[in-house]
């Protein structure tokens, strides 16, 4: 690959996605950041600028913290703020919990079925996430299948609240982030090494041992990958709350959109996106080194 | 390696839980009542949020705006994501790499209302600056599809490369072949499939997306997402259960029209190994 390394053609290569993510996906972070510190007015665009040129010359940058000031006095904002980074983690815990047992059953069944199995656990994600989201709406509401059935089966006597909970929104994240959890750790789980089990077995380790001190740590990467491509997105998740959740207690991310969309608000909006990417940024850089590892050390 | 009761137990179960949901809806959208819950004995099953859902002209608008912007979005995906994918797998250390791949591996997890916020601010802001893109419309929602599902091809052909060495694409080199040549000729074919599901995964995840379109879309493109979200928000809706029957469908025939014709080709293939072992 001598050649290629040296082609003239390779900046090329390289520059257009370059242009392309600099242009549709830096830039507009830059741009968020500048705004979150502009004084909103009523006009369109409607925030002020920041910065005030005359005859090319910049006469003024004028700050306005006032977006961020607002956001640490109201309470509303804090809640919304913490009880996100509760769904998720909440979540992303039963998501490990059920996904675990499901990636380790897969990766230790025959090629046969594991194409199979595999199949089934990605099919519901090519069918739209907004549709299953809302089949848990007929499953859950008062009249819903689950009440209808336990109180035909006289096991309650009063439909249960179950919309509009914390429940319902665990349910609804749990149930449409599963495959992401399952997958990563399917992956992992499936290269182990058997061997190490049998040898722990034959030093008389009981299952349940050789599993704690054999198999958990090796996968820890896959729950790395798993846990992280969960608990991001659904910090600021926007879709799921707004059909199945609480309206007295808001997420985040709909906490963003209300400003956006119905105060119309931007550099408040603005200020709220950067406050949420100052809690993800962390956990973004941990993906990306674990996505890293996982796609460059295969052989 | 027996996986013992308790993993298969839980995979059951947990396979249930994935599959129950989506069973409801397929069953209630043939129920004759209203109330989409409560099954109605006498006068079910029936075709009829069918015929409604046919009938309903904004559906039906919204639905073929969403199957351009998916087409569109998804071919200009895989144009980028297989550049970054080889560049990423194939062109070893440069500079600038690990901003490439930082910005190629972000988007896969970045909370949607961020990206929808960005771009839009973005779009905005080059309208102001220079005139493009004049409005908020089709062009605007597929710019923004093309930017968060480019992510998903990269990494779908990246990985399908880090499967392969470069052995094959070496001695094409060594045979006197150009880089291009090389690449269409021998990685192009090798990564066929990995470019045939990028393009099927970007698709999917353009159709479907809401809140993104929610921020970049202008008044007058309303994607069939967009129109699905406002009407569930109001509560359940029987038509909502025919379309998602009918998705459902789609999905499934494509998975085993794909898997009937991935098999032929393997079996080809194992055909022709034997031939070409029997005849050397």
């Amino acid at each position: 690959m001598q050649a290629l390394r040296k082609h003239p053609g390779r900046r090329f290569v390289v520059a257009v996605p370059y242009l392309w993510l600099s242009v549709l996906f830096l830039i507009p972070f830059i741009i968020v950041f500048k705004i979150s510190f502009s004084e909103t007015r009523m006009a369109m665009p409607p925030y002020a600028p920041l910065i005030e040129w005359r005859d090319g010359v910049i006469v003024g940058i004028k700050l306005y913290f006032a977006n961020y000031r607002f956001l640490f006095t109201d309470r509303l904002y804090a809640s919304a703020y913490l009880y996100s980074i509760k769904v998720a983690a909440v979540s992303t815990l039963w998501c490990l919990l059920i996904g675990y047992p499901m990636a380790y059953a897969i990766a230790r069944s025959t090629a046969a079925w594991k194409n199979l199995l595999l199949m089934l656990i990605i099919l519901p994600f090519w069918t739209s996430f907004l549709l299953r989201v809302y089949a848990w709406i007929g499953l859950l509401k008062s009249n819903g299948v689950i009440n209808n059935t336990l109180l035909s089966l006289e096991v309650i006597h009063e439909p249960l609240t179950l919309m509009q909970t914390d429940f319902a929104v665990y349910i609804g994240i749990v149930y449409s982030y599963l495959p992401f959890m399952i997958l990563p750790l399917y992956a992992n789980l499936e290269k182990h090494d058997t061997t190490l089990l049998e040898a722990a077995a034959d030093l008389g380790a009981r299952p349940w041992r050789a599993f704690l001190r054999v198999t958990l740590p090796l996968s820890m990467p896959g729950i790395m990958a798993g846990c992280l491509l969960v608990f991001i997105p659904a910090v600021g998740e926007y879709v799921i709350p707004s059909l199945l959740g609480r309206t007295d207690q808001l997420m985040i991310g709909r906490v963003l959109s209300d400003e956006f969309f119905a105060n119309r608000d931007w550099p408040v909006a603005s200020a709220v996106a950067i406050l949420i990417l100052v809690l993800l940024v962390v956990p973004i850089m941990l993906f990306q080194r674990v996505q890293k590892t996982e796609l460059e050390a295969r052989p | 390696m027996k996986s013992g009761y308790f993993a298969r137990t839980g995979l059951v179960i947990g396979l249930a839980f994935l599959y129950v949901p989506i069973l409801s809806m397929v069953v209630f959208s043939f129920n004759n009542s209203r109330l989409v819950t409560v099954w109605d004995a006498a006068h079910s099953p029936t075709l009829k949020w069918y015929v409604a859902l046919l009938s309903n002209g904004p559906v039906l608008r919204a639905a073929w705006l969403s199957i351009r912007v998916a087409a569109s979005a998804a071919s200009g995906a895989v144009v980028l994501g297989t550049l970054v994918g080889f560049v990423l797998a194939r062109f070893g250390p440069f500079r600038g790499r690990t901003l490439l791949s930082a910005m190629t591996t972000a988007p896969l997890v970045m909370p949607e209302v961020i990206t929808g916020l960005s771009l839009l601010l973005l779009f905005v802001a080059l309208e102001q600056l220079i005139g493009w893109p004049r409005g908020r419309g089709m062009l605007t929602i597929i710019l923004a599809h093309i930017t968060f599902t480019m992510s998903y091809v990269a990494v779908v052909v990246q990985s399908r490369l880090a499967g392969f060495d470069e052995s094959l694409e070496e001695a094409a080199m060594d045979l006197g072949a150009r880089p291009t040549t090389v690449f269409f000729r021998i990685t192009l074919p090798l990564i066929l499939p990995a470019i045939i599901s990028g393009w099927l995964l970007a698709f999917t995840i353009s159709w479907d997306d809401v809140v993104v379109s929610q921020f970049v879309a202008g008044p007058a493109s309303t994607t069939l997402p967009m129109v699905i979200f406002s009407k569930v928000r109001l509560g359940v809706s029987p038509d909502v259960n025919a379309l998602a029957t009918l998705m459902v469908l789609v999905v499934a025939l494509g998975i085993v029209i794909s898997s009937a014709w991935m098999h032929a080709v393997t079996k080809r293939r194992e055909r022709e190994s034997q031939l070409a072992s029997a005849g050397s």
